[in-house]
């Protein structure tokens, strides 16, 4: 018994640092060429690290071009995006969860159709909208859309985890004469740490690297967030990769932090939410 | 006391559901049926009045067009591949990692970094490693694994492009699948292992006869959501095969929708296209309903 679960350790250990090379490999490959020359770009065989390094890449792509100016814009649509969501979405799985009102089965059923259309198919009539109310090339139609496609998913996940309060908390609070806003804002949001710990994440990755909507809706350069920069980028110097990746790169540091912050609640929080058999 | 209760509840009800509601109404329910209006017109963008109502002539074109036909294809082939490939290689890595061994957290994390690199980002970072001259695979492929002994011209043949592109979605998508994995493994009552090791059940019984049985929500939710993934891809075609290259051989469905709408501005086409993708997708998401409808009720 001890042997064999001695090997099924070993085997686990095999198993996991393979994927962890098909992991790495790729990403090492991004460094390494945002530290390379120009002139290293397409040298083989691929050096472990390029000598002679250098930060030019770093320097060039973020002083030329807006690449500031377009992370300032993606991070304020990311945040801003974030923010909302866990806010409308909370709202909304508050009142499916606990609130009684008719007709709430179709309602929650109804919304739920988000969940299940494509983003990229509503783009022509969003595009329509858009222009309607002037939020064409404005940074407010990225955060309005990206809410609403974001809000289906995480309400039934925040459904799921509101269900599972203890219902005799909320019910002392109401006999103390608590209103529902209350009860939500005090007791039920403070209790969901890891299941909105999901949500931030889920939402902030979403906006902060949503790609076809923005490409879209933006006309523009000072409205540019960061992915449509980094794709023109690249498209309008092909060979520069080293430039292109060092911008990457960058791009990647709030996502990797945000995920720092959160992801120790975030297997715990998805167990909270609504997935399960 | 209940009854109170309900009557008092309907204006916070709607003060809850409003802010969501609304923009779920202006940018979402709105969008999706006017979208149903531009699929039956020759549809003007400019003067949307001067539009001319064509009945299902967008819907018929589009199935007789073997762009469209090859678009469909190579969607539903790259689905099937990076599905199915996920799901079984996200459960393998849940599984290890839902057992007590040292770096867990590390790997956890590891593992989870292509999920929260951007699509743009790793789009671009295969093709380029995927170029022919002077790429990393074919470098690999050349020099190192001697499997081949010329360069690989992968992007300029309509079926090799693709192979970027199926890798790049596993890639990206294995972590998320284990992620989700793991949650579902973490609510299943350790007692039931223990339980079966003492009934001595060997781990593969205890695979067959616990895990998978209490994984079946997972596996639904999993299915599912991979699958309209699958279904609407758009980003690692358009940045990779720089939307259909060569000859329009390498589209998927939403690249060509794309096309059609914003660089031959024939809306109505666009729209006839993403209706009939909606079609199947809606379809799926009533299965997966049906099996999420938690039997007990409330």
């Amino acid at each position: 018994m001890k042997r064999s679960q001695a090997s099924f350790n070993m085997i686990s250990y095999l198993i996991l640092f393979f994927g962890l090379g098909l992991v790495v490999v790729p990403f090492w490959y991004m460094i390494s060429t945002a530290f390379k020359p120009q002139t290293m770009i397409f040298e083989m065989p691929p050096k472990l690290w390029p000598v002679p390094s250098t930060l030019n890449n770093f320097v060039k792509a973020l002083t030329t071009d807006k690449f500031g100016l377009y992370f300032w814009n993606s991070m304020m649509v990311a945040l801003t995006s974030t923010v909302l969501t866990v806010l409308v979405s909370s709202m909304l799985a508050y009142a499916f969860a606990r609130l009684k009102f008719p007709g709430k089965e179709n309602l929650f059923y109804i919304l739920l159709l988000g969940m299940m259309v494509p983003p990229v198919m509503l783009i022509i009539p969003q595009f329509i909208v858009a222009h309607w109310l002037n939020l064409y090339n404005n940074l407010w139609g990225l955060i309005a859309v990206y809410v609403t496609m974001n809000i289906s998913m995480q309400t039934f996940l925040l459904r799921g985890v509101f269900e599972n309060i203890p219902r005799d908390i909320e019910d002392a609070a109401l006999i103390d004469g608590g209103s529902p806003w209350t009860i939500f804002w005090n007791i039920v949001l403070p209790l969901s740490g890891p299941g909105l710990a999901v949500v931030v994440i889920n939402s902030f990755l979403y906006s902060w690297e949503e790609y076809t909507w923005a490409n879209v809706n933006i006309g523009d350069a000072m409205h540019r967030t960061l992915p449509i920069g980094i794709a023109l980028f690249q498209s309008e110097h092909l060979t520069e990769w080293g430039q292109v990746f060092a911008a990457s790169l960058v791009a990647l540091v709030p996502v990797v932090i945000i995920f720092i912050i959160f992801q120790r609640y975030f297997v715990q929080g998805i167990s909270t939410t609504g997935i399960k058999g | 006391m209940f009854s109170n209760h309900t009557r008092s509840q309907i204006i916070p009800a709607i003060i809850f559901l409003l802010p969501g509601f609304a923009l779920f109404i202006i940018f979402f329910l709105g969008p999706l049926l006017y979208s149903l209006r531009i699929s039956f017109y020759s549809w003007n963008f400019a003067h949307p009045e001067r539009s001319v109502w064509v009945g299902l002539k967008n819907y018929v074109d589009q199935l007789a067009n073997p762009v469209f036909k090859r678009a469909v294809l190579n969607t539903t082939v790259y689905t099937i591949i990076t599905v199915s490939v996920k799901m079984v290689l996200g459960f393998i890595v849940a599984v290890l990692l839902n057992q007590k061994i040292r770096g867990r957290a590390g790997f956890r994390v590891a593992y989870y970094l292509p999920v929260i690199t951007s699509w743009v980002i790793i789009s671009l970072l295969f093709s380029y490693m995927f170029s022919g001259q002077s790429g990393l695979v074919n470098y690999i492929l050349n020099d190192t694994l001697h499997i081949t002994d010329h360069d690989i011209m992968w992007l300029a043949d309509g079926i090799l492009a693709l192979v970027p592109v199926v890798l790049v979605d596993i890639w990206k998508g294995v972590g998320w699948a284990a992620v989700i994995f793991l949650a579902g493994l973490q609510t299943i009552p350790v007692e039931l292992y223990e339980a079966a090791a003492v009934d001595g059940a060997n781990r593969l019984q205890q695979l067959r006869y616990i895990t998978l049985p209490m994984l079946r929500g997972t596996l639904v939710f999993l299915l599912v959501v991979l699958l309209l993934g699958g279904l609407n891809a758009y980003v690692p075609f358009q940045l990779i095969t720089r939307g259909g290259n060569p000859m329009d051989q390498t589209h998927s469905i939403l690249t060509l929708m794309v096309r059609a709408t914003f660089s031959r501005l024939d809306f109505g086409s666009g729209a006839a296209i993403s209706y009939m993708l909606t079609l199947v997708v809606f379809g799926l998401s009533l299965l997966q309903l049906k099996f999420l409808r938690k039997p007990e009720g409330e």
